[in-house]
């Protein structure tokens, strides 16, 4: 374990800053459709049982294959789907159990970037629109042209050009929208962004961009990520800390230097089997 | 990836590119410009009797040195309403004389009419009917009872519809139970049972405003749950868009949702469907009007008016203006599914959120 502090790039800083998130023994349930009414008391249970922690500043990387589990974990980290047992903490407060109104400060300070570029934009909402709109919630006292120069400053800041502004969603390349996107999440100044496969949509060389692009962000922006990804070799550079997830459970959590060097666990050795070597 | 839709102007555009979307944006405008001039463009009103001229023939046209004038007519045949033109006796055409006033828009007062011929001689464009009443001017002024149902019909039900299906699609549960439920047995029962039934149940002794009004709200009544159901099942499709995702994580209230997320995009659905049923209550209208229960004189309606040629003692080809409300029914009813189509034709392509 020491040998892999003393590896990893900026080891005390990640490791001593305070925690942000814990998940504990999170598990979500799916019911399945059906049964009288709709109601039904079979359920499908993609996690089961999850703990980690994030610190400020740590990126984590959660790897495993498709239908693991990851994005399940997301979306019960920001709340899109309530857990079915185990807490969520922010910052030492329960956030599972919030709903409504009450969730919204929380929403200023944990966001979500999507998998799927071409669905993540409402298309018939102008760009400025879909990045002023978390202006609009956190940032009350903004006046609109306020907004509207804090979106064009956001859009410069993740690499598109002001202009866009007036324009549609499906005036985009992939890339771009991916760009949109962060730039949204962007808006409420957040301090942990959930990273569900943000590149996989993507060609090889445009992943490379958003890739820097995040990790740019990151160092002007102190932000800690949850990178969801199926690839290791996307997760492993980036991050602190990578959790191997195999049907809804963790079986593996380590400095990615380690993970390579020394797999535990033999799910692990098949996803590293999977990764050209570098 | 198809281009998606993005302006509401470009979808006009499209529509009017092509032949038949031209059309029936071209006979809907005519036909409500029509509706709206009623007062100033028919020479009578659409009370105005005269009992002298009953069944009288549309009025031939010549030329004189006075200008266009219309041909005079004696009536051969009372029994058989048989009219004969009075040769060399014309009555000259004039432009925007006064006559009975108005209100303009039901605002502006006003005296003056496109064109009339001297009282007591009258002009008949489409022919008179039974009491002698000027078919063309019964014509537009049925058009703004006629017309201005289905648009007044449609918002009603889309409305409840988009409210009752779009509250069900989102957050489900009870409500939607409730809405589904409720949709399901209004729709098991046959309209026009359903359309008769409550048109009984209320008192037959109403003013004409408040008979316009129970109908459209029977109509609207039957009409919203073919809406809600449709409009609940795109609301859960759209809500599973990582769009609405997205605007859930971002902290935007379940009715900011609704109202900038969803609605902008069932939009599309709701102009395509709006076109698609406003005949039906066009039709409902005339329906009603024609068995007596909807619209009563001496107010005019195209259904009102149908159901009066149905009375004729003669009916042979001889009282075909009469049908002119048909005709009218037929076209208004044909531009709308006309339009209706080509506004999917346009559309449908593009009425996908998921490009996957
Ligand atoms: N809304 C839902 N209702 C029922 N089952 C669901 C639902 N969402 C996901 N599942 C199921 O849960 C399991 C995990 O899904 P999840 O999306 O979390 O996987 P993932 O690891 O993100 O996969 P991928 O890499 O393909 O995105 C899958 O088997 C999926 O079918
Ligand atoms: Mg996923």
């Amino acid at each position: 374990m020491t040998s892999s502090t003393l590896s990893s790039p900026q080891p005390d800083s990640a490791h001593l800053s305070p925690i942000l998130l814990e998940v504990e023994k999170l598990a979500v349930r799916y019911p399945l459709s059906g049964g009288f009414l709709g109601r039904s008391r079979r359920f499908v249970e993609p996690v089961k049982g999850v703990s980690f922690r994030i610190r400020a500043r740590q990126t984590v990387g959660l790897v495993g294959e498709s239908g693991s589990g990851k994005t399940t974990i997301g979306k019960a980290i920001v709340r899109l789907v309530s857990p079915h047992s185990g807490e969520i903490r922010y910052r030492q407060e329960r956030i599972d159990t919030l709903s409504g109104a009450r969730l919204r400060p929380y929403r200023k300070r944990v966001q979500m970037i999507f998998q799927d570029p071409h669905n993540s934009l409402n298309p018939r909402l102008t760009i400025s629109r879909i990045v002023g709109e978390p202006l609009e919630i956190h940032f009350p006292a903004l006046r609109a042209e306020e907004r509207r120069s804090r979106a064009a400053d956001l859009l410069q800041r993740v690499g598109l050009s002001p202009d866009s502004l007036d324009r549609y969603p499906h005036e985009f390349s992939g890339g771009q929208r991916q760009r949109i996107g962060i730039a949204r999440a962007l808006a409420v100044e957040p301090e942990l962004i959930v990273c569900d496969e943000p590149v996989s949509a993507l060609d090889v060389s445009v992943q490379a961009q958003i890739v820097n692009l995040l990790q740019d962000l990151q160092q002007d922006f102190s932000l800690a990520y949850l990178f969801i990804s199926h690839d290791l070799a996307v997760v492993e550079h980036i991050s602190d800390l990578v959790l191997v997830l195999n049907e809804g459970r963790i079986v593996e959590a380590a400095p990615p230097e380690e993970l390579y060097r020394n797999p535990q666990n033999e799910y692990t050795r098949k996803l590293l089997a999977a990764v050209p070597s570098l | 990836m198809n281009p998606v839709l993005t302006k509401r102007s470009g979808l006009w555009q499209q529509v009017i590119a092509r032949p038949q979307g031209a059309l029936a944006l071209g006979l809907l405008g005519f036909l409500y410009l029509c509706a709206l001039f009623a007062p100033l463009l028919a020479p009578y009103g659409p009370g105005d009797q005269d009992l002298q001229k009953p069944y009288h023939p549309p009025t031939g046209f010549t030329w004189t040195q006075d200008g266009l004038a219309v041909r005079l007519y004696e009536n051969a045949d009372p029994t058989q309403a048989l009219y004969r033109p009075i040769p060399g006796k014309t009555a000259t055409i004039h432009w925007f004389p006064a006559g009975h006033p108005y209100r303009l828009f039901g605002l502006l007062p006003c005296r003056r009419h496109l064109f009339g011929v001297e009282p007591p001689q009258k002009i008949y464009l489409l022919g008179s009917d039974s009491t002698g009443r000027d078919v063309f001017s019964r014509l537009l002024y049925g058009a703004q009872v006629s017309l201005s149902i289905g648009l007044i019909g449609i918002s009603i039900s889309l409305g409840v519809g988009l409210i009752a299906g779009g509250l069900a699609g989102y957050f489900g549960g009870w409500f939607d139970s409730l809405v589904m439920r409720t949709t399901e047995l209004l729709m098991a029962i046959p309209g026009l049972y359903l359309l008769l039934a409550l048109r009984g149940a209320f008192a037959s002794q109403f003013g004409s405003g408040e008979v316009y009004l129970l109908i459209v709200v029977i109509l609207s009544f039957l009409g919203w749950s073919g809406a809600a159901r449709v409009i609940r099942g795109l609301t859960l499709s759209l809500r599973a868009q990582t769009f609405v995702e997205a605007a859930i994580v971002t902290g935007l209230s379940p009715w900011r949702i609704l109202w900038r997320h969803l609605l902008p995009n069932l939009a599309s659905y709701l102009l395509v469907a709006a076109a698609l049923s406003i005949p039906g209550y066009i039709l409902g209208e005339a329906a009603l009007s024609f068995l007596g229960i909807g619209i009563q004189e001496p107010s005019a309606s195209w259904g009102l008016m149908l159901a009066q040629a149905q009375e004729m003692k003669v009916f042979m080809c001889n009282f075909w203006w009469l049908l002119s409300p048909g005709a009218a029914v037929f076209v208004t009813v044909a531009a709308f599914n006309l339009l209706g189509d080509t506004l999917r034709d346009v559309i449908d392509p593009h009425f996908r959120t998921s490009d996957r």
